[in-house]
């Protein structure tokens, strides 16, 4: 463990659980928004586009599934050994179980929502890729937007009170922590729900933000 | 059937000269020249035809194919492919056409080649029975037996345009479009791919739109042809129209680009 994961262990002891540790990596595999599709960035960059617009299904969508599949894909592979290892380590490190069965639902409910969101954003990055000559910049300027509203830089909770307020509403936060907290039972039963509705909220206002972004794009698109 | 009219296709290209302070200016102010790709390009194709679409380089072959898979809009003018307006029912007709790009792939790089065939199966909804149907024949034809397990990128260049040609044709398309099929592929690759083209178009009736810069290919594949030249229809005829004495194809050819001044 680097300095960085040992302090963002701390933290997450401190303020959410201990329990949610072994989940933070796993979860990253699974949610980390940096990990865009090169794929798709390089067949907008290279004309390749051409042939998936070839194909009968909106590019949208095609896209769509294919980022899914990449991180359940990445997430499945991953996640045993990490959860092996987990289950035999002690306590504050180890694995505790969901505090009931509702609350694990909850989380799996949570979890999926999360990943859609997550994909919807990354797919708003790629369509908006079509504007540019290299989608670099953009992909920085997302990015590093994602980690400072996910509170990946400066934990949300060192944050005054009204500011974090406001970062809790945006998309990103709702992108990772919701479902660990859920988890944990870190929050109560109204507060969960409100975030089960945010997430949802997101993943249609993304959902519609990149689709109508798509229509537009595609008007207008140029391949060489 | 398919048919254009009046279809005139123009890009912008941002221009700056070189050096550091040019490139600073342009951030500011850029410069755009508009190239006129296509310019008022009319046309029609019967069912079944198979036309040899020849020009030089940057005349517009690549943005009529574009335009007539409805990749691209155009700036104005009609485009009907079977009744269907190819950028506004994209979906419905890309369902019905099959392209070829020769300088791209459409097979996915990492896997086996019969692993994107089945995954384009499934894009294009193709029934089991037709799919068995439609493989089997086209691995007799194109000799793809060998291929079909190995990954896509570790095929050479004829053994996987075959494989590219044989993905465009597996949902059976009404409609072909090739652009440059026959790029970079040696002797006999080229007659492989050739003698595919041509009874593909006779036993199925499939409409053929072939670009090529070999002419060897017009000849031995086309009977009518398509002359553009910086975005206009030149030339709407026969090989033997062209065909001023006995030289070489590739010499009438050139003659023909002088007479036009392009």
């Amino acid at each position: 463990m680097d300095t960085y994961e040992k302090i963002s262990v701390l933290l997450s002891t401190a303020f959410y659980d201990g329990a949610t540790v072994p989940h933070c990596r796993t979860c990253r595999g699974y949610l980390a928004v940096w990990m865009m599709e090169n794929d798709i960035f390089d067949s907008i960059v290279n004309g390749n586009i051409s042939y998936e617009l070839c194909r009968p299904i909106s590019i949208y969508n095609m896209w769509f599934a294919r980022s899914m599949a990449t991180r359940l894909a990445r997430a499945v592979l991953r996640c045993f050994p990490i959860l092996i290892v987990a289950a035999f380590i002690q306590q504050p490190y180890g694995i505790d179980t969901p505090a009931s069965l509702p609350h694990f639902l909850l989380f799996v409910l949570s979890l999926i929502l999360g990943l859609a969101v997550t994909v919807t954003f990354c797919l708003l990055v790629y369509v908006l890729a079509f504007f540019t000559i290299s989608p670099q910049g953009l992909r920085i300027v997302f990015i590093s937007c994602v980690e400072f509203f996910s509170g990946a830089v400066i934990p949300l909770p060192f944050f005054p009170d009204h500011i974090r307020s406001i970062m809790e509403l945006l998309p990103f936060a709702s992108m990772q922590n919701t479902a660990l907290r859920i988890y944990s039972s870190s929050i109560g039963a109204d507060e969960i729900r409100r975030a089960i509705e945010l997430q949802g909220f997101w993943l249609v206002v993304l959902t519609a933000a990149g689709k109508l972004l798509c229509r537009v794009v595609v008007k207008r698109i140029i391949v060489q | 059937m398919i048919t254009m009219e009046h279809v005139c296709k123009s890009y912008k290209i941002a221009k700056r000269n070189a050096g550091f302070g040019e490139a600073c200016k342009a951030l500011f102010h850029r410069e755009y020249e508009t190239i006129h790709a296509l310019n008022d390009v009319s046309f029609t194709i019967r069912d079944g035809e198979m036309v040899g679409y020849i020009g030089p380089n940057g005349a517009g072959k690549s943005s009529t194919i574009k335009i007539l898979s409805g990749i691209l809009t155009p700036d104005s003018g009609t485009v009907l492919v079977d009744g269907r307006v190819p950028h506004k029912n994209r979906i419905d007709h890309v369902r019905e056409i099959g392209v070829v790009f020769g300088q791209r792939s459409q097979l996915w790089w990492d896997v086996p080649v019969i692993d994107s065939f089945s995954l384009l199966k499934d894009i294009y909804s193709i029934s089991d029975i037709c799919y068995q149907q439609s493989l089997e024949e086209l691995t007799t034809l194109l000799n793809l037996s060998e291929l079909l397990r190995s990954p896509a990128r570790q095929l050479s260049l004829g053994q996987r345009m075959r494989c590219e040609i044989a993905a465009s044709l597996l949902h059976r398309p009404r409609i072909l479009f090739l652009d440059e099929p026959t790029i970079g592929l040696d002797a006999v690759s080229k007659l492989a791919v050739r003698d595919f083209i041509l009874r593909q178009n006779q036993t199925h009736k499939t409409t053929v739109i072939l670009t090529t810069h070999d002419m060897q290919d017009i000849e031995s594949l086309t009977s009518r042809i398509l002359l553009i030249g910086k975005g206009q229809i030149l030339l709407d005829g026969s090989l033997d129209d062209i065909r001023t004495g006995n030289e070489s194809i590739d010499a009438t050819v050139a003659e023909l680009y002088r007479t036009y001044n392009i």
